[in-house]
C-alpha cells in the first residue's frame, strides 16, 4: 500500500471512528451527564448529524475551562459506571486546577506507544526510572504501567512541578536549586543501587541536572524516553551530540488531555526537527489560522494546535490549544498530519516589555 | 542574511534555535542570532576553571599591550563576523539599524570603547587605585613597603547586558587584563558590540577561550548567573529582583543620575543649562549616567521652562543624519506605551508638561520620542524620580534641608551649589554612586574613576597574607 492510499484509509477509519465515539457519548444509555447536558442545548442530535470528523464542527470549540472544578463525575461515561475511575489534573500553578477522568485511556495509550519503542534501546524485562511530576498527573502512572507493560518495574523519584513553578514565579533560586539536587539526587541513588534500570523518562532540565553528575551510558541507560516544554530541535540536537550519545532519545509530547504524541523516527535528514504524530484516531492535531479556527493551514504553515480526542472515556471535540506549531505531512508509519516545531502561541511570547533598557 | 553565532569558549557553533532581529526602519530581518540552549551552557560552564588558567598565561603587561591592539583592531580593522568579515562602517550600520541609535552616536560610542581599551592602564589604576599589577601575577607583593595579596573570587566574570547603547560595554572589558574569562550574554538588539569587541581580542592575541557568548532567554541569563562566580546584570524590576541581595551579581539597574542646584546659584541658572541638556540628552538620553531630574532648590518652574525651550530644539532626524541626536525606538509599541505612561501619571496633580505637541514621533519609517520635560511640585509625585530611555526629565523644587531624603537611589549625581553643607551631606550618604561637584556634566567619565561599581573590588578581594 502506497502513502496515499494509507492516508485514505486512515481517514476512513477516523471517520468511522469519530461515529462510534459520538454514539457513545451522546446515547442515554452510555454517555457521560456532561455531553447529555450539553445535547439538549443543541437543536440537532449530534448521533445523525455527524458522520465523521469534518461534522465535528457543528460541535464548536471545546472550552476547557469546563474542566476546571466538579462535579468531576459529570464526566464518567454511563457505560463505564462501574469502573474504577481515575482524575488527573493538568498545570494547576494558580487557582483551581483543570481535572478529566480516565478509566484506561493512559494504559492504552502508553501500549500503543510502546509499540514505536526499540527493544535495543528500551529491552524488554528491564527496569525504569520515572524521574518527572508525579502526584495528580497523569504522566507518574502512564510511565509505570510502561514500565510494567514491557516487563519491567519503575522506579520513582518524587517531583511537585507546581512548587517549582512558585519558585520560579517569586524568584527564589536557590531554592529552585536546593530543590532540584533534592531531588537529582534521589535519582542517582536509584541508578547507583539498582543496575537493572536501563530505561528513563525525564524532562530536558532534569536530563541537563542529571548528566552534570553522572554518565548516564555508564551506569547502564540505554534509552531516554523524554518530555517537556524545553524540548526542540536544538536540545534534541544537544541531547544526541553532547548529553547522551549514543542513548536512543526519544522526544515525546502528551498532555493531559489528549495522551501521548510520538516522535517521528530519527532521520538526519530532518535536521533535529521534532515532528510529533498524535495516537489518530484517538487523538487528531489540526493546525489552524488562529484568527479563523476553522481554516486548516497548509503543509509547512503555521498554525495554532487544535486538538480532538476521542475515546469513549473522554470526548474533546476542537479544542484550541494555547500551542502552534507547523503543519507536517503525513508520513508511512503515521499517515495523518504532523505538527513540527511545537511551541507557546507567539502572541503569549510577545509580551511587550516596556524596561528601561 | 548576516549570521551571529554562539561562541563557546572562544569556539563558534551555530544553534539550530535562532531569533531574527529586524532593521527597525524596513522591519526586514538584518541579522539572524544563534540562541544558546540553557543546558549547552550550563555544560561549557564547568569548564571555566580550565579557561581561568588558559588565560592566567598572560601577565598583565602582556594582556594590556593586548588591550592596546584590541582598541585599534575594534575601530579599524575587518573583524571575523561568522563565516565573513564585518567593516567598522558596516558595525555602526548595523547596531544602529537594530537598535535605533543614529550613526553617529554609534560612531561616538564606539569611540569610548575604543577609549577603555586604549587607556586601560589608567583604568586598571582607577579600579585597583594604583596597585602594583605584578602582585596580581604573582598573588602578592611589596608596594610602599606592605606586603600585599588579592585573591581572585571567581573563574569568570558572566554579563547579562543591555541594548540601549554600545558604550556600555566598555564596563566589562577590564575583566580581561585582570585575567577573569567573560561569559556574555547580549542583549537581543545589540549582539554586535560584544561580539566585535571578542574579535577584535582574538585577532590581537588573546586565547579563545577568554570569550564564551550566549546569545539565550530568560532560562540561559539565569544559568550565567547561577554559575559564574561574579557577574554583572543590566535590567530593572522583575529582572533584578531575584538577584538584588545576591553579592555575586552586581546590579545595573536605572541610574534616576540628577543634576543638583541649590540656592544663590539658582539665579544664575541660564549658565548651567548647557550642562543640563548635554547631561538630558547626549547619547540620545538612552544611558543611566543621563539626567534624568534636576533638582532645584527654588525658581523650578522658571529652570524648566528654559530647559524646555533648549530641548524642545532637538527633532528627531534620520538614522543616517550627521546631526541626528534622538534615537528610534526598536520596539513602537513600547514607545508608545511609555508616552501613554507619561500621560496617565500627568493626569495627577502637581506635574506639568511643558514641553509641547506630539511627543511620539514617526519619522523615515522609526518611531521616536520627542525630548520630553516635566515641571513637578511634588517630589513624591511619579514622574519626579524616574527615568525613561530617552530625552526625558523632570524638574523638582526641593527645600536644601530636604534633598537628601528625597533624591532617592542616584547613579550619578552633579551638584552645583555655595552651600558646604550640602556638600558635606552628599559627600557622605551611600545613595549617590557617583558624586559630581561642580559642573561636570552626569554623563562625563574619567577613565581613572570607577564607574557603576568597581569592577576590580567585584572580581577580587584582599587577604591577609605572610610568608617566611
Amino acid at each position: 500500500m502506497n502513502l496515499t492510499q494509507k492516508i485514505e484509509k486512515a481517514r476512513s477509519a477516523l471517520d468511522v471512528h469519530v461515529r462510534e465515539i459520538v454514539n457513545w457519548h451522546f446515547s442515554p444509555e452510555t454517555g457521560c451527564p456532561f455531553w447529555l447536558e450539553y445535547a439538549e442545548g443543541l437543536d440537532f442530535d449530534p448521533r445523525k448529524e455527524i458522520g465523521g470528523y469534518a461534522d465535528l464542527n457543528c460541535l464548536g470549540h471545546f472550552q476547557d475551562e469546563w474542566l476546571r472544578g466538579g462535579p468531576v463525575r459529570r464526566w464518567v461515561p454511563k457505560g463505564y459506571a462501574d469502573k474504577p475511575v481515575y482524575v488527573f489534573e493538568t498545570g494547576g500553578s494558580t487557582g483551581i486546577p483543570k481535572s478529566r477522568i480516565s478509566i484506561r485511556d493512559f494504559q492504552i495509550d502508553y501500549e500503543l506507544f510502546s509499540k514505536t519503542l526499540s527493544d535495543e534501546g528500551f529491552p524488554p524485562g528491564s527496569d525504569w526510572l520515572m524521574l518527572g511530576p508525579t502526584g495528580p498527573r497523569r504522566l507518574r502512572l502512564a510511565v509505570e504501567h510502561l514500565a510494567q507493560h514491557r516487563g519491567g518495574i519503575c522506579f520513582l523519584v518524587d517531583l511537585d512541578p507546581r512548587w517549582v513553578n512558585q519558585l520560579v514565579r517569586y524568584g527564589k533560586n536557590e531554592e529552585l536549586d536546593a530543590y532540584k539536587n533534592h531531588v537529582i539526587s534521589q535519582a542517582l541513588n536509584v541508578l547507583k543501587a539498582h543496575e537493572n534500570v536501563q530505561c528513563l523518562f525525564t524532562t530536558p532540565k532534569l536530563l541537563e541536572a542529571l548528566c552534570e553528575k553522572i554518565s548516564l551510558q555508564k551506569v547502564g541507560i540505554k534509552g531516554i524516553f523524554c518530555g517537556g516544554t524545553e524540548m526542540d530541535a536544538q536540545f534534541h540536537r544537544f541531547a544526541r551530540e553532547e548529553l547522551v550519545p549514543g542513548i536512543d532519545f526519544v522526544p515525546t509530547y502528551g498532555n493531559t488531555l489528549m495522551g501521548l504524541a510520538t516522535c517521528k523516527p530519527y532521520d538526519p535528514i530532518d535536521n533535529y526537527a521534532i515532528i510529533y504524530y498524535p495516537p489518530q484516531p484517538r487523538a487528531v492535531i489540526e493546525l489552524v489560522n488562529p484568527d479563523d479556527p476553522d481554516q486548516q493551514v497548509d503543509y509547512g504553515e503555521t498554525g495554532r494546535v487544535m486538538l480532538t480526542t476521542l475515546t469513549k472515556e473522554f470526548f474533546v471535540p476542537r479544542f484550541l490549544e494555547r500551542d502552534e506549531a507547523e503543519r507536517a505531512e503525513p508520513i508511512p508509519e503515521y499517515p495523518w498530519d504532523g505538527v513540527e516545531n511545537l511551541r507557546l502561541l507567539t502572541e503569549l511570547q510577545e509580551s511587550v516589555v516596556v524596561g528601561v533598557y | 542574511m548576516v549570521h551571529i553565532p554562539i561562541l563557546r569558549a572562544g569556539r563558534t557553533y551555530r544553534s539550530l534555535k535562532t531569533v531574527s532581529v529586524p532593521h527597525i526602519k524596513t522591519g526586514e530581518p538584518l541579522v539572524e542570532v544563534s540562541q544558546a540552549n540553557r543546558g549547552l551552557i550550563a555544560k561549557d560552564l564547568l569548564d571555566l576553571p580550565y579557561h581561568k588558567q588558559t588565560l592566567s598565561q598572560h601577565n598583565i603587561l602582556e594582556l594590556i599591550a593586548i588591550c592596546k591592539d584590541a582598541a585599534k583592531l575594534f575601530t579599524s580593522a575587518d573583524l571575523p563576523l561568522d563565516d565573513g568579515t564585518q567593516s567598522p562602517q558596516e558595525y555602526i550600520k548595523q547596531v544602529s539599524g537594530t537598535t535605533g541609535l543614529p550613526e553617529t552616536l554609534c560612531r561616538q560610542n564606539m569611540g569610548k570603547i575604543q577609549g577603555v581599551l586604549e587607556n586601560i592602564e589608567q583604568v586598571l589604576d582607577g579600579l585597583t587605585r594604583e596597585l602594583d599589577l605584578q602582585i596580581l601575577d604573582n598573588g602578592w607583593g611589596l608596594q610602599n613597603e606592605r606586603v600585599l595579596s588579592y585573591v581572585c573570587e571567581t573563574d569568570a566574570l558572566g554579563a547579562v547586558l543591555p541594548s540601549n547603547s554600545p558604550g556600555v560595554h566598555s564596563l566589562w572589558i577590564p575583566a580581561v587584563p585582570l585575567k577573569v574569562p567573560l561569559v556574555l550574554k547580549p542583549g537581543r538588539e545589540e549582539p554586535w558590540t560584544p561580539y566585535r569587541i571578542a574579535q577584535a581580542f582574538m585577532v590581537a592575541g588573546i586565547q579563545p577561550e577568554t570569550f564564551s557568548f550566549y546569545p539565550t532567554n530568560y532560562s540561559g541569563a539565569n544559568e550565567i548567573l547561577f554559575r559564574c562566580g561574579r557577574s554583572m546584570l543590566f535590567g530593572g524590576g522583575s529582572t533584578v529582583a531575584p538577584w538584588v541581595n545576591d553579592p555575586r551579581v552586581e546590579i545595573h539597574g536605572p541610574g534616576r543620575s540628577k543634576i543638583i542646584i541649590h540656592d544663590n546659584q539658582n539665579g544664575n541658572c541660564e549658565a548651567h543649562l548647557d550642562l543640563i541638556v548635554e547631561s538630558v540628552s547626549k547619547n540620545g538620553g538612552r544611558s543611566c549616567i543621563n539626567a534624568s531630574g534636576v533638582w532645584v532648590s527654588e525658581q523650578g518652574s522658571d529652570i524648566a521652562e528654559a530647559i524646555a525651550e533648549r530641548l524642545r530644539q532637538i527633532e528627531p532626524k534620520p538614522l543616517d543624519h550627521p546631526e541626528a541626536g534622538i534615537a528610534a525606538w526598536a520596539n513602537p509599541k513600547a514607545a508608545q506605551g511609555i508616552s501613554a505612561l507619561i500621560d496617565r501619571h500627568l493626569k495627577q496633580d502637581g506635574a506639568t508638561e511643558l514641553t509641547t505637541g506630539d511627543r511620539v514621533v514617526e519619522l523615515d519609517g522609526c518611531t521616536f520620542l520627542r525630548p520630553t520635560v516635566i515641571w513637578c511640585e511634588d517630589s513624591e509625585h511619579p514622574l519626579a524620580n524616574t527615568e525613561f530611555p530617552f530625552p526625558f526629565v523632570s524638574v523638582v523644587e526641593v527645600p536644601s534641608s530636604q534633598i537628601e531624603e528625597s533624591i532617592g537611589a542616584t547613579l550619578v549625581a552633579t551638584v552645583i551649589t555655595e552651600d558646604d553643607r550640602l556638600i558635606d551631606t552628599l559627600l557622605t550618604t551611600p545613595l549617590i554612586d557617583r558624586l559630581n561637584i561642580g559642573a561636570i556634566p552626569t554623563n562625563q567619565i574619567s577613565w581613572d574613576s570607577p564607574h557603576e561599581g568597581n569592577l576590580f573590588e567585584h572580581l577580587y578581594r584582599q587577604r591577609a597574607f605572610q610568608r617566611k
